[in-house]
């Protein structure tokens, strides 16, 4: 295959070298899926941009720098864990650590709630949950033609795991904290299951963090299992310096009647690959895919949507908007399939894009694949400057030019963010973009955490 | 307090103003009258500071001062309005956080302190009142699904929170039924001030029954041609503006 980068037998080469470390610390089930997952990735590599869905987005600049590889928690970083002691103003979560992709050696791996859902380290729950990991892990990342899922199948042992039994409703959202922390440059993957079943209902928050200023690779996989009648809200805060890339694959699956939302807020880092599959597998689903992200400098940010429409009478949205300054750079691909069975099916999509300077550059492309005929689609997409006419009706009344900026960029951005269900959130959000709009949050802040 | 002499602009390189002459003084309403394509938007549209009306040649002073060399806000913050023929929709910025915005740099610029929310909130009621604005509107994006009518009369409240020193209403009584242009002509009478004054732009002379203005002006091709007090206006509305073009391409005949 000539679509993959160069660097790509490095990866597996790491895997061959350490298959005795990963695999001394997970279950045979997880082990099991290991070396087909290298086969696969032996073949497909790490896309080069020759492949069609990361034509945007040049990896082999990230993968080819010589990083530590991190397959092992190490004590340190648990105790730099345990100190981060996170509390988030007015927004009352459950909060969850993952330090370099790791569940950090506390004493309690994996939890209980009050209402009954469980949440931990999916290594333990792969032990003491192995029936509900046999039924859903592995199942719903299955990205063909993607390698770096596959690499992440191979080698990734940790992560965080979450389980909604039937009938509950969590109502605090459960928050999700990845840290990167080293003193060396690292790279490190990690693994999220999440299992909704059915009438019942979760929302997760995802804060992605960099705590030192060395350079930071991140290869993350999240499958997620939305039962019948359930309701599921992923809301994932990107707040990474921009020597750290983060490339993140997240599977929904969702079956009959449930309803699922993904919001994907990129506030800053490096290099952002989002990859987000929502499978829309049971009559009567819903599925929104949200996204916002502002990029200035030389950072670079690529959403990739895959909706498959695969039963009659579905329901998904798409709504990604992008605010790009300096020489930044920008890829949305939003994928639509719709199957031939899949009649009485609505998909829209939109992305709209804001240049502040004429080197900053967005590439857009919306993938439609419909072979139903009973079909409602609809898909647009800009990539403009700020409305000159809106700019002078600002300043004319008195507003300075740089502030009428801000405002009509806020009004742009808030479009998504008013999405976000959680209230405290939705403002603490509209609070960060301002800064971030403002210039003032020009390296990894305390994202909605405040860290003691 | 405004003196323009000679000005000549162009929009999209083609001339449109050619070498207009006009002065307002403090206390005086004035009325801009003329046919369509005479450049009486431009005018509007040169004393705001839009970008897309270059002037070529002439000079526009306000109290003194070069008008032409001051950036679009310095102007509003200097006691300019402009209320818009075409307000613009900015959908996403609140009314509330756009007039609380305009207000409290207003104030900044005059050394004042920034309104506290509730004072603001009450400055709005007040005004609200003033001008007959229906109380939703001001909970709405910035003109954001608004009808011809209530963006015309949003333009009068906005007038009405930051008190103009000089206002200029580009035809902001076309379009509008009775009822609005009786709330506009009401908001404008009621804002009166001896030292503040009004330019009012219009195609009719409908505006001009309810708002009494001391001088009236005849823009056509680009240049004043007439100017005369009130009277002027309902000759104009007797015997159309083809009597105005009559005797002025007569006459640039005999030059």
């Amino acid at each position: 295959m000539n679509n993959k980068s160069e660097f790509s037998e490095r990866y597996s080469d790491l895997y061959t070298e350490n298959r005795h470390l990963i695999q001394s610390s997970s279950t045979d089930y997880i082990n099991s899926f290991r070396e087909e997952a290298i086969e696969r990735y032996r073949i497909l590599g790490i896309p080069s941009r020759k492949s069609e869905m990361y034509r945007y987005t040049n990896l082999d600049i990230f993968f080819r720098h010589d990083f530590k590889s991190y397959l092992a928690p190490g004590d340190e970083e648990s105790i730099k864990a345990e100190e981060f002691r996170c509390d988030v103003a007015s927004l009352d979560t459950h909060g969850l650590v993952l330090m370099n992709g790791f569940y950090p050696d506390l004493k309690n791996k994996l939890r209980q709630l009050p209402e009954g859902v469980w949440v931990g380290s999916l290594k333990e729950a792969s032990v003491r949950f192995s029936d509900k990991i046999r039924e859903h892990y592995g199942k719903y990342a299955k990205s063909e033609s993607d390698g770096l899922v596959h690499l992440n199948t191979a080698m990734a042992s940790d992560g965080i795991f979450v389980y909604v039994p039937e009938g509950t409703l969590l109502t605090k959202p459960v928050q999700i904290v990845n840290l990167v922390y080293s003193d060396e440059d690292i790279f490190n993957q990690h693994r999220n299951l999440i299992i909704v079943e059915k009438n019942s209902g979760i929302a997760i928050i995802i804060c992605d963090h960099t705590l030192s200023p060395r350079k930071f690779l991140t290869n993350a996989v999240t499958e997620v299992y939305v039962g019948e009648n359930s309701h599921f809200d992923i809301i994932r805060v990107q707040n990474e310096h921009n020597n750290a890339s983060k490339i993140s694959h997240t599977f929904i699956h969702q079956e009959k009647s449930s309803q699922a939302s993904s919001n994907n807020l990129t506030l800053h880092g490096g290099l952002v690959r989002n990859s987000t599959y929502h499978f829309l597998g049971g009559e009567g689903a819903e599925s929104n895919s949200y996204g916002l992200y502002l990029a200035d400098k030389f950072q670079h940010v690529d959403n990739y949507i895959n909706v498959e429409h695969a039963f009659p009478h579905c329901t998904s949205n798409q709504l990604f908007k992008g605010v790009l300054d300096d020489m930044a750079t920008g890829a949305f691909n939003g994928r639509i399939y719709v199957a031939k069975d899949a009649q009485g099916t609505l998909a829209y999509q939109r992305n709209n894009n804001i240049l502040l300077t004429d080197d900053a550059k967005m590439y857009t492309k919306p993938q439609l694949e419909i072979y139903a005929d009973d079909v409602k689609c609809s898909h647009g997409a800009t990539v403009g400057q700020l409305d000159n006419d809106s700019l002078f009706y600002l300043r004319s009344r008195g507003i300075d030019k740089r502030e009428a900026m801000l405002m009509l960029m806020f009004a742009f951005t808030h479009e998504v963010i008013q999405k976000i269900n959680i209230e405290p959130l939705r403002e603490r959000m509209d609070n960060l973009v301002m800064q971030r709009l403002k210039g003032e949050l020009s390296r990894c802040a305390s994202c909605m955490v405040q860290c003691g | 307090m405004l003196v323009i002499k000679n000005l000549h602009a162009s929009i999209n390189g083609k001339e449109i103003l050619k070498g207009l002459d006009l002065e307002v003084k403090p206390g005086e309403i004035h009325a801009i009258m003329g046919p369509n394509g005479s450049g009486k938007s431009t005018l509007a549209a040169v004393i705001a500071g839009r970008e897309l009306a270059r002037v070529t040649e002439g000079t526009v002073e306000y109290f003194g001062r070069n008008l032409l060399d001051m950036l679009p806000e310095e102007r509003s913050k200097e006691g300019i309005f402009l209320g818009f023929q075409y307000p613009i929709e900015i959908p996403g910025v609140s009314m509330v956080n756009f007039l609380k915005t305009a207000v409290n740099t207003h104030r900044r610029h005059k050394g004042l302190d920034p309104l506290s929310a509730s004072d603001f909130l009450k400055l709005m009621r007040e005004k609200k009142e003033m001008v007959e604005i229906d109380s939703k509107l001001a909970n709405r994006s910035v003109n954001e699904g608004f009808s011809g009518g209530e963006k015309k009369k949003n333009e009068i409240f906005q007038m009405a929170m930051l008190e103009p020193t000089l206002a200029i209403l580009d035809e902001t009584d076309s379009g509008l039924d009775i009822d609005a242009l009786r709330v506009v002509a009401n908001g404008v009478n009621k804002l009166k001030r001896p030292d503040n004054s009004a330019v009012v732009i219009t195609h009719y002379q409908r505006l001009l029954d309810y708002i009494v203005p001391d001088v009236v002006h005849v823009l056509y091709d680009g240049r004043i041609v007439r100017t005369a007090g009130k009277e002027l206006a309902f000759e104009l509305e007797e015997k159309g503006y083809e009597w105005i073009r009559s005797e002025v391409d007569n006459q640039s005949g005999y030059e």
